[in-house]
């Protein structure tokens, strides 16, 4: 099957060449049928890579060691949920991944516009088989998933590495992919419209959709990245800055810039070169973020491969052809790109929206410039310095606070000029509501930060607004249709799912920048060495180390790891609050040079969180068990079943199992004293409810309204208004 | 006043402000950032008391534990021997992915008596993709 994957991309690339070729000339009149034959060409190559896609998911899952990636990404004993994601822990897995979800969304797009934008649509096609193009090529030429080994296949792979065994895994890279790829739609559509001079609001409605899908994607991406590292990775945070979280965050922020901007396009004809340029840029930073992960060019805990790899030219060279021809087509259609109208006042919807974009804009900035700094000190000064989480903090803080802020102005001013009676009735209770946070935060013992405190007043603020709107909105709709008060609101929502699933956003937001203010300022963490038996004391909670644990994992026959862990109580005012169990994972590593016995202890680790979740605090534990007082023991079980070579292979399992079950026995009747690491952190559940808050407006806001809805209210409003009439002359 | 005079002054007020503010940000990140360097480079030019940011590749068999204190080697990533290793005293949370030929990077400063200390928590290791290298291919 091997063979037949790689003709599949094989054919496919040839036929993205010839899109190419086909959707260029059908731009030109009386060609049309070379533009229809281009779309029909995405079509093609979305059925070519779906179905090399899915020859190696089959390899995955039946464990075909035949291929070079299923023998050194996945296992028999890998659980088969986690095959299916091996697929994509690859370099190669996840290039055909990123081909595969691309060449799906420029069919949808380009069956959605089949019969709209005639001049825009076949440089779009261009566009978007370029960048098919381009991944096809990586395939086939430099990084083949259809690769086979020589001689006979193995009988065992190297497995997946533990720490992916999250179920995160399976969604994480594909909602990243997702949103990367979806940023290539706008931006196709932007430079078609570029190129063919439609630089009207039309090309923006037709794929609106598509840049709101890729923020979307993007957010559930970093959401599931972030909880990965919270719960997997044993330090206890959910950003750290490194630059592969920093360049799927890049693209996110313009993309929200974007899809706030493009409203002022919609209603006022302003902004048409910031909007296209944010388009662009959006675009850019995607494949940007992509090849970060895979070049190796900045030192990142994620990267896939080594510096000085050809794939990091390749990916220079379409970021250099992206910039190069966005910066030429936005310059020389600027004439075309004028606005129609101007800010007429500062205290006014479009100017605070612009405000709220200059702000997302500075935030991508800082990000950016913070991502690529060894680079940039390298190119200034010749020698390399990297920027670590404060350098973040100090900009990042207080440009959040603002956006909060403006966050909260922006939607509920009006269009034009806004007059001061409309700030006041706006602004009245949202202000009141952001003192009284900052009173309650500092009664609660806050005011340790404050950065903190201005946050939750900006949230507070934030919330009020968004509140406000609510309740304003479901009013007027109860008063105009007389339905009870929550169909009314369901119906407000349903009939406007843009601005009050956008409201649902904000909402979010201010939820979530109040978990990270509560939970970075006022986290305690200790990391102490506790005999059993001994108690360690943080953020008011006393945590009691109960007794150890060790316990074997075994899958199909096979020991698939081996658990020592302990048992903790933790109490509160002498009162028990919960038990928690927290264990490291030892996986066995197929290391030759290792004797029998020290391959099952000096393999992958990973530690399983003993966590204790709520609405105020998270209870967080891991242990890292000390084994060196067991190295003694495992070195004589290298040396004896090292001597012991002609043992017949079952009786030599079934002895090795003992000797395993030995020294877990050993550890838990004499257990040498365990390092912890504790960690008390408010509000940190507020960070994934205010995260799934998001996703559930932004969800809101893509989904196409219901068509008849205004139809119907306006209806029964003008049924209303002429019984009301008819009563009044009568 | 003229509108497209208010206009100049307001584009003129938002340049200037930006200038400052990439101004400022320029400024802080050299002040701030810790130069990045290989064992290699820390061993031939640390200067005690300075921030750096270490890159390279945990020699094997370095790893040890005393109590919550971690001291490993860390050598070149392309070195083929660990002559220019330098050993670090490291305290605070060590990621699960931390082990012997594993990729870290690691804030450290030269200490007074030619030690080499990690700051806290700073460690982080390279999240391998896979186990091992790629088995000849076809």
């Amino acid at each position: 099957m091997a063979v037949v994957g790689r003709a599949c991309l094989i054919i496919a690339f040839v036929v993205s060449i010839y899109g190419v070729g086909a959707a260029i000339h059908g731009a030109r009149p009386g060609n049309r049928r070379f533009a229809e034959s281009a779309r029909r060409s995405v079509y093609a190559i979305a059925g070519l890579v779906t179905f090399s896609f899915a020859i190696l998911e089959g390899a995955f899952l039946t464990s075909n060691f035949s291929f070079v990636t299923v023998v050194t990404h996945s296992s028999t004993t890998t659980p088969f949920f986690y095959k299916a994601a091996a697929a994509w822990s690859s370099q190669e897995g996840s290039l055909l991944l990123w081909a595969f979800l691309l060449s799906v969304w420029s069919s949808v797009v380009l069956t959605i516009t089949r019969n709209r934008l005639r001049d825009v649509t076949p440089y779009a096609t261009a566009v978007l088989l370029g960048f098919a193009t381009f991944f096809l090529g990586l395939l086939v030429f430099t990084n083949s998933p259809f690769d086979t080994v020589a001689g006979p296949a193995p009988v065992e792979g190297s497995g997946l590495n533990p720490l992916l065994r999250h179920p995160s895994m399976m969604t994480h890279p594909i909602a990243l992919y997702s949103g990367y790829t979806l940023a290539a739609v706008p931006f196709a559509f932007a430079i078609g419209a570029l190129i063919a001079r439609r630089i009207d609001a039309e090309w923006i409605a037709a794929t609106r959709r598509f840049a709101l899908g890729s923020w979307l994607a993007l957010g559930i991406g970093l959401l599931l990245g972030a909880r990965w590292s919270y719960v997997e990775l044993g330090w206890g945070g959910y950003w750290a800055w490194d630059p592969v979280e920093n360049a799927a965050l890049l693209p996110w922020l313009t993309a929200t810039a974007l899809i706030h901007s493009i409203q002022i396009q919609e209603k006022r004809g302003m902004l048409k070169i910031w909007n296209v340029s944010l388009t662009l840029a959006t675009g850019t930073l995607a494949i940007v973020g992509t090849f970060l992960v895979r070049s190796g060019i900045l030192d990142s805990i994620h990267a896939f491969v080594e510096q000085g790899n050809e794939i990091a030219w390749l990916f220079t060279g379409l970021i250099c052809v992206m910039c190069a021809g966005s910066i030429a087509l936005v310059v020389s259609r600027r004439a075309l790109l004028a606005s129609e109208n101007r800010i007429e006042a500062l205290l006014s919807r479009e100017a605070v929206f612009l405000m709220n974009n200059l702000v997302l804009v500075a935030l991508t900035f800082v990000v950016f410039w913070g991502t690529f700094f060894p680079l940039i000190s390298e190119a200034l000064t010749g020698e390399k310095h990297a920027l670590g989480p404060p350098w973040f903090g100090k900009y990042i803080v207080p440009l959040t606070i603002i956006l909060a802020v403006l966050s909260g102005i922006g939607p509920v001013l009006s269009w034009r000029r806004a007059t001061g009676l409309n700030a006041r009735r706006n602004f009245a209770i949202p202000i009141l509501l952001a003192g009284a946070a900052v009173v309650v935060s500092l009664a609660l013992g806050g005011g340790r930060s404050l950065g903190a405190e201005l946050m939750f007043a900006a949230c507070a603020f934030l919330l009020g607004c968004v509140g406000q709107e609510f309740w304003r909105g479901t009013r007027a709709r109860r008063a105009m249709s007389g339905e009870a008060l929550p169909v009314a609101l369901v119906s407000l929502v349903r009939r406007n799912r843009r601005r009050y699933g956008g409201y649902l956003v904000h909402a979010g937001v201010a939820l979530l920048f109040v978990g990270i203010a509560a939970s970075s300022a006022f986290q305690h963490v200790i990391t102490p060495t506790l005999q059993v038996g001994q108690t360690a004391h943080v953020g008011g909670y006393a945590i009691h180390y109960d007794r150890p644990t060790g316990t074997i994992t075994t899958k199909g026959g096979r020991l698939e790891r081996i658990n020592l862990g302990s048992d903790l109580t933790v109490r509160q005012g002498g009162k028990v609050v919960t038990r928690l169990h927290t264990e490291r994972g030892y996986y066995p590593t197929d290391d030759s040079s290792l004797g029998v016995v020290s391959r099952y202890f000096e393999g992958e680790q990973t530690s399983e969180v003993g966590l204790k979740a709520g609405a105020r605090r998270d209870i967080w534990t891991v242990v890292s068990p000390d084994t060196d007082p067991l190295r003694p023991i495992i070195s004589q079980g290298d040396k004896v079943f090292g001597d012991a070579k002609n043992l017949p292979p079952s009786m030599g399992a079934a002895l090795l199992g003992q000797a395993i079950r030995g020294i877990v026995n050993r550890y838990e009747r004499n257990p040498p004293p365990a390092q912890f690491r504790f960690i008390v952190s408010p509000l940190v559940s507020w960070i994934w409810f205010g995260a799934l808050v998001i996703l559930f407006g932004g969800a809101i806001s893509i989904w196409p309204p219901p068509g008849g809805a205004t139809r119907r209210v306006r209806a029964r409003y003008l049924a209303r208004v002429g019984r009301e009439s008819a009563a009044t002359t009568s | 006043m003229d509108p497209s005079r208010k206009r100049r002054i307001r584009l003129g007020v938002a340049l200037s402000t930006a200038v400052l503010l990439a101004a400022a940000l320029v400024y802080t990140s050299f002040s701030a950032s810790s130069e990045a360097v290989k064992p290699s480079q820390l061993v031939a030019q640390a200067v005690p008391g300075r921030n750096y940011h270490l890159t390279g590749k945990v020699v094997n068999g370095s790893i040890r534990h005393d109590g919550g204190v971690t001291w490993f080697k860390v050598r070149d990533r392309d070195a083929t021997t660990s002559a220019k290793a330098v050993e670090i005293r490291y305290t605070g949370s060590v990621p699960d992915p931390f082990a012997n030929g594993r990729e870290v990077i690691v804030d450290v400063k030269k200490g007074t008596a030619g030690d080499y200390i990690g700051a806290p928590d700073s460690l982080i290791t390279k999240c391998p993709s896979k186990f091992s290298a790629k088995t000849k291919q076809t």
